[in-house]
């Protein structure tokens, strides 16, 4: 079996604020296989972005990884030095496709210029004076229409479906080997989500790519990953194929949230309870407060994550049991 | 209120500049008794010309021989009171006429808003330079000249503090319940500009204290014997450089006293506007 | 671009009249007598009837308006009581003097406000920018004209590097004029002499004139950085690999100069107010310095000619200054 491209294992994230230290993430695991798509779900607040910021290495100011590794093609980011992770990682060995595309582009520089300049920094050597030419073709792949004339305008006169795929072209510019997504389709309307869902699905299986995708909505989940890993409040909780979660899901917590998903629930319920602060999170598995199999050792010990099947793993010890009838 | 007294206590650089305000203002007031040499306004004693500072005389002798920090104490009391005349008449002008504008509409707004464009389109020194020829040169004249040129800045904070606040319920709720304008504009929409009044105000003294030692030194000002910072500086160019200290001090002092106003208002500004404070 | 253009100019052009109308207001209207007070102080009763009926004050208020604006645009401002002639001549003589020193100030002022304001943001909170701020503020509470005299007795007299007055050494005299610019003409000509000369002269007065200037773009530049590094763009271009320093100079420089730069415009108009008295001081023999004589002298028509232009030159720079905002922002050009 060979290497996964990236592996995270046991990451803690801590932010230091004016209100004291937030512990933002606990105990992340996730291993993203060669050419397959992660996706990776949890709700708002449960530290996706931050897993993302710690990966590319722009966590902000005052946030510290406390603990754990962050291995990528053989090298720990986590403990890399800034430099490097500059020069040969961001924008090179790992693209990067931003959550809103209304924010992402910078304003009063032409959007060609923009995109030129990662190619300036990260493109390979052996591409000198064809960069313009590379993003024209890409600009193309993409389907963005009239890609040279694209090049001259501003991030104002393209739509959002537009944008996307003009950050998603950006992303691909330096033919990166991961490609992080955060939530990119959250803030595009259905049908256009739809059309860079697909668009996503085609390039990754041309271009043989892998790629972590960050997301809240399960339902795209279903269409595009092959693996899917759950998070709440900082820590892993479940991690399996795709089809494997959605059939079977073992943690209380994601049977609870895959129960609430609108093409599932019988009522409006959600899951009792709210997301606990970082700043004073529970202690052992955080979910413990809201869980309805929770005894008192999981306040106690952080649970880890095992293996419940082949590829499937559950950060749980009573998964096996049924959830009471009215959380079912 | 507390709370913004608080927040208030805890940015340096303001607390800073409201010391000096106060301190430039007990000054002021009991300039007389803090001067050593009262007389030095008007009395000259030619054989103490140009001592350099002492024990006797801190800040030295002018051409006169008159105790120069002598003169920069009454010439704060100056300052303060031109400070203050200057822009509280420039407050009466400007911040009815903003009221008016932002509250009246149509063809009224449109002419009190073209006017203070108009005013405002010449720099202020040059326009007050202008209104000072028309008039006998002289300290009033310097003082009608510069409020008649400040009066649009009042004019256009007010007036978009107005307009910002005809658009709000509680000002269709009182004309609905039947309130006079007058009502509405002075006693409801007022006290909610205040604020920005304020900041504006205070820098508004710190310019005015600038533009008025401007003139001073231009001799559109005030004249001989004032004990005036401008004309003190005018005074001493012809006695450089041996004489220094005649130059230096009552500098000094515009520097402090301008300082401090402008210190103070930049941190009431804070306080006020919540978008501005973060770029502290 | 050019319907942007056309529009602002449009846009001007009831500045200029409504400046029109100012400047005769005082002319005409505010003095008692405003014959008696244009033919100056000790004219004759002839005079001062010749001068009433030549500007028409016994016609209506309207006529007379209209006369004035007639002359204005024809370029008659009046002939000056202190010498006797015609005042526009003095304002185009002595004008060149005072652009040369104001821009010279500005580009001081922008060359080193911008990036000391950059500077200060990105090390947010850190000594720099302590200090930064704390002379920002002083800077705009120096009086210029203290601030020059004690200029001139530290490099003037006391070091003797710099002179202490003039616009070019008397030994070296004027370049040939041209544009009316010492440096340009001096390097036009070929005079390295002459250019050494200006520039040495030229050193004082700007950097007097440059320093409320500095600092006000210094802090605006600051607070623009500060706002401008919040924004998501920065952060989606550190994750896709820019270099910082490509970040910080080129991408979020254009987003936060925008503020500073539409301060520019307000900025010459407080420069060429300032420049008066600093004119006075380095008898810089610009517009100022004509102004201060006209004034001492009670040239009445002068001070309002000087008035008219300054007012007229705002109003170009203002435009220029959207022009440019336009060019830096193209969200801004469409709107307007």
């Amino acid at each position: 079996m060979t290497a996964p491209l990236l592996s995270v294992s046991n990451l803690a994230v801590s932010i230091r604020g004016d209100e004291g230290t937030a512990s933002i993430l606990d105990r992340v695991d996730l291993v993203i296989p060669k050419g397959r798509i992660v996706g990776v779900v949890g709700e708002s607040g449960c530290g996706k972005s931050t897993l993302i910021k710690a990966i590319l290495g722009v966590l902000p100011l005052r946030s510290r990884i406390d603990r754990g590794e962050i291995v990528f093609e053989g090298r720990d980011l986590a403990h890399l030095d800034p430099a490097i992770l500059a020069r040969e990682v961001r924008g090179s060995a790992i693209g990067f496709i931003p959550q809103d595309p209304f924010l992402a582009l910078n304003p009063v520089f032409r959007v060609g210029a923009q995109m030129l300049e990662t190619m300036r920094w990260h493109a390979p050597p052996h591409w000198k004076g064809q960069h313009r030419q590379r993003l024209v073709k890409l600009l193309g792949a993409v389907q963005v229409p009239d890609p040279e004339g694209a090049l001259e305008r501003y991030p104002h006169e393209f739509s959002g479906g537009q944008r996307q795929r003009l950050l998603i072209a950006a992303a691909l510019s330096c033919q990166p080997r991961l490609l992080i997504a955060d939530e990119p389709t959250t803030a595009l309307d259905v049908t256009t989500q739809q059309q860079v869902l697909k668009l996503l699905r085609d390039l990754v299986a041309e271009l043989d790519l892998s790629m972590l995708f960050v997301t809240h909505d399960f339902g795209v989940v279903a269409q595009l990953c092959d693996e899917v890993s759950v998070i709440y409040a900082g820590q892993t909780v479940e991690a399996a194929p795709t089809r494997g979660l959605i059939d079977g899901a073992a943690h209380p917590y994601a049977r609870m949230l895959l129960a609430c998903h609108p093409d599932r629930a019988t009522d409006l319920g959600g899951i009792p309870g709210s997301v606990p602060s970082a700043f004073a999170p529970p202690p052992g598995c955080r979910f413990h407060p809201r869980c309805p199999l929770a005894i008192t050792d999981c306040a106690a010990t952080r649970p880890a994550l095992e293996a419940q099947s082949t590829g499937h793993t559950v950060a749980c010890p009573r998964y096996a049991l049924p959830l009471p009838e009215a959380a079912a | 209120m507390k709370l913004i007294v608080i927040k208030f206590l805890r940015d340096t650089p303001a607390v800073l500049g409201l010391a000096i305000v106060l301190f430039g203002l007990f000054v002021a007031v009991f300039a007389d008794q803090l001067a050593p040499h009262p007389d030095a306004a008007f009395s000259s004693n030619l054989l103490l010309r140009f001592k350099p500072p002492s024990a006797e005389h801190w800040f030295g002798t002018d051409n006169l021989g008159r105790d120069i920090f002598s003169r920069v104490i009454l010439g704060t009391r100056s300052a303060f009171i031109i400070a203050i005349t200057v822009v509280g008449s420039a407050m009466l002008i400007g911040v009815p006429l903003g009221l008016l504008a932002g509250h009246l509409g149509g063809w009224r707004t449109e002419t009190i808003m073209r006017v203070t464009d108009i005013v405002l389109a010449v720099p202020q020194l040059i326009l007050a330079l202008a209104l000072a020829q028309l008039m006998k040169p002289g300290l009033m004249t310097a003082m009608v000249a510069l409020s008649l040129t400040y009066w649009p800045f009042f004019t256009r904070t007010v007036y978009a503090e107005t307009r910002r606040l005809k658009s709000s319920l509680f000002v269709e709720a009182l004309q609905g319940v039947g309130a006079s304008t007058t009502r509405i504009l002075f006693l409801h929409v007022l006290p909610n500009a205040a604020s920005p009044i304020i900041v504006r105000a205070t820098i508004g003294m710190g310019f005015t204290i600038l533009t008025a030692a401007v003139l001073g030194f231009l001799g559109v000002g005030a004249t001989p014997p004032d004990p005036d910072w401008g004309l003190a500086i005018a005074e001493s160019r012809k006695f450089l450089p041996e004489t220094w200290w005649f130059a230096t001090f009552p500098g000094l002092a515009i520097l402090i006293a301008v300082l401090g106003f402008n210190l103070l208002g930049d941190g009431l500004r804070d306080l006020v506007d919540p978008r501005l404070r973060r770029s502290r | 671009m050019l319907r942007f253009l056309i529009r602002r100019l449009l846009l001007v052009i009831p500045s200029l009249i409504g400046l029109m109308v100012l400047t005769f207001v005082l002319v005409r209207v505010v003095p008692a007598d405003p014959a008696a007070t244009l033919a100056g102080e000790n004219s004759t009763r002839q005079q001062i009837e010749e001068i009433r009926a030549k500007y028409g004050f016994d016609r209506p208020l309207y006529e007379q308006f209209a006369i004035y604006v007639g002359q204005v645009l024809s370029g008659d401002l009046g002939n000056s009581a202190f010498s006797n002639r015609p005042v526009a001549g003095d304002v185009l003589r002595t004008l060149p003097a005072t652009i040369e020193l104001v821009f010279i100030a500005l580009l001081i002022a922008t060359l080193i406000g911008i990036p000391l304001g950059t500077l200060a943001a990105v090390r947010h909170n850190g000594l720099l920018d302590h200090v930064v701020r704390v002379t920002t503020v002083g800077g705009l509470a120096v009086a210029s004209f203290w601030f020059a005299i004690m200029l001139q007795l530290l490099f003037s007299m006391e070091l003797e590097w710099l002179p202490l007055r003039g616009r070019i050494g008397v030994n070296v005299g004027a370049p040939p004029t041209v544009t009316g610019f010492f440096l340009v003409d001096s390097l036009l000509a070929g005079n390295w002499t002459q250019f050494t000369s200006s520039l040495r002269h030229i050193a004082m007065p700007a950097i007097t004139l440059a320093i409320p200037a500095l600092a006000t773009i210094a802090r605006f530049a600051r607070a623009g950085v500060l706002d401008t590094l919040q924004r998501d763009f920065v952060q989606y271009e550190t994750a896709i690999g820019y270099p910082r320093h490509r970040i910080i100079w080129v991408y979020v420089l254009r987003n936060s100069v925008i503020a500073a730069v539409t301060q520019v415009g307000l900025l010459f108009g407080a420069l060429i107010s300032s420049a008066v008295a600093v004119e006075a001081i380095f008898d810089w023999p610009g517009l100022g310095s004509y102004a201060v004589q006209a004034i001492l002298s009670s040239d009445y028509k002068a001070v309002l000619a000087v008035t008219l232009v300054v007012g007229v030159i705002y109003a170009v720079v203002n435009i220029v200054v959207d022009l440019v905002h336009g060019l830096l922002d193209p969200r801004v050009a469409e709107q307007l």
